[in-house]
């Protein structure tokens, strides 16, 4: 049986148990977003999908659709909070984005174009993250995680691995390699994972392939983030 | 009808690379149209080497890594009505803020000491020298930016945009395909 909501004023269609982002997304309208991805159970942790529901906040990735919802989603408020935490996420890592190969086909910077995101706004943590480049084919880059459990979910829930998890909690949660060393070498990750292609940031990349695509003609340069495909994230 | 008065512009490099100052340059013979609509004051273009007291705009490329960069920054702040900051460095740091975690003792140590080829090296200590910030911060973390532009460097397009935006009274946009951060 088919219902509709109003996002912004447009009559969004939806069927049941749909969540709001994905009605949205099937009707063409982007809502910002990182942690979500439409091919794995919403994990509701980055917020920036955070829309008004009936007066109230809530994350469209984990909210069923319902009959009848007021859907407030591109107002100025709610981008200025979709702006801040996006700041937040800049300055609790090491984003430079001039010497990162994911530049351009980063979803994190993206999304700050796409929010006029023009300075961090806040003071740069600057934090400590080695990088593990232990694995033949796969470098990790820890300094620009922004903790969105994809890859979590992709090893745990596609490929069976258990590869990656996050540890700790608060300020302190990180991700890390599940090996008793705690290197991605001595995991059975490999090129075809599902985890190897979904890192929507320049944590998870493939060794010799820097550059191949030139600064200035990868996918967000072409168009903004909010008229390119959903989910076509990947390199 | 009396010629409108020609706003006054400082610029300045801290710890940057002069890239963004090139691509300042490089809006080309669209610096005649903002010649009309501006003088510089204190800048590496005119070699003026102090603010006047009344700029209006300041242009600051680079983050701060040594005790003379905060200095100027601030006199920067104290002279000029409105401050931007030019590019990724001054914004966070950039690839200068590579050094953050590492001490800085660690540094001089390896730069002057303990690389090969280095027989008796010793850590200058003139006191002409500034003495180096154990980080180097963005400038927005010490004094008031007013606006920013993005880019490693931002695209002679993109700092026309900000400028003329400015000189119109409007509030500085970059939409897509000018707002970059590599």
């Amino acid at each position: 049986m088919s219902h509709t909501f109003t996002l912004d004023g447009k009559v969004v269609p939806f069927v049941d148990g749909q969540t709001i982002i994905q009605a949205a997304s099937a009707a063409g309208v982007f809502i910002p977003h990182l942690c979500y991805h439409p091919e794995f159970k919403p994990h509701g942790s980055c917020k920036l999908c955070t829309v008004k529901v009936n007066g109230r906040h809530t994350a469209s990735c984990t909210m069923r659709a319902a009959p009848g919802m007021v859907v407030e989603s591109e107002t100025e408020e709610i981008n200025a909070e979709r702006r801040a935490l996006t700041q937040m996420l800049f300055v609790e890592g090491n984003h430079f984005c001039p010497s990162c190969e994911k530049s351009g086909n980063c979803q994190l910077q993206a999304t700050a174009y796409h929010l006029g995101m023009m300075s961090a706004h806040y003071d740069h943590f600057f934090p400590n993250r080695a990088v593990d480049a232990s694995h033949p084919d796969f470098l990790l880059d820890f300094n620009r995680c922004i903790l969105c459990s994809l890859c979590v979910r992709a090893s745990r829930d596609v490929d069976g691995k258990n590869v990656f998890a996050l540890s700790g909690r608060g300020i302190k949660t990180h991700l890390i390699v599940n090996a008793k060393s705690g290197q991605l070498a001595d995991t059975d990750f490999t090129l075809d994972d599902k985890a190897a292609q979904v890192c929507p940031v320049g944590v998870i990349l493939k060794k010799r392939q820097g550059f191949a695509v030139p600064i200035g003609e990868r996918k967000y340069d072409k168009a903004p983030i909010s008229e390119t495909a959903e989910s076509t994230e990947g390199r | 009808m009396t010629a409108k008065k020609k706003l006054k512009v400082a610029t300045t490099s801290l710890a940057g690379c002069f890239g963004c100052h090139m691509s300042f340059l490089d809006i080309d013979e669209r610096l005649f149209t903002l010649l009309e609509h501006i003088e510089f004051d204190r800048s590496p273009l005119t070699d003026i080497k102090t603010c006047s007291p009344d700029c209006d705009i300041g242009i600051i490329e680079g983050g701060l890594c040594n005790a003379e960069n905060v200095h100027v920054l601030r006199e920067f702040r104290k002279n000029c009505k409105i401050l931007i900051a030019m590019g990724a460095c001054a914004i966070n740091g950039g690839l200068p803020a590579q050094r953050n975690h590492l001490p800085l003792t660690t540094i001089l140590e390896e730069v002057y000491h303990t690389s090969p080829g280095l027989a008796n090296g010793m850590i200058p200590n003139d006191p002409e020298l500034p003495l180096p910030l154990n980080q180097v911060h963005p400038i927005h973390e010490v004094v008031k930016i007013d606006y920013f532009m993005p880019g490693c460097p931002p695209s002679a397009d993109a700092i026309w945009k900000v400028l003329t935006d400015l000189l119109a009274g409007k509030e500085p946009e970059l939409g897509h395909g000018l707002m970059h951060y590599d």
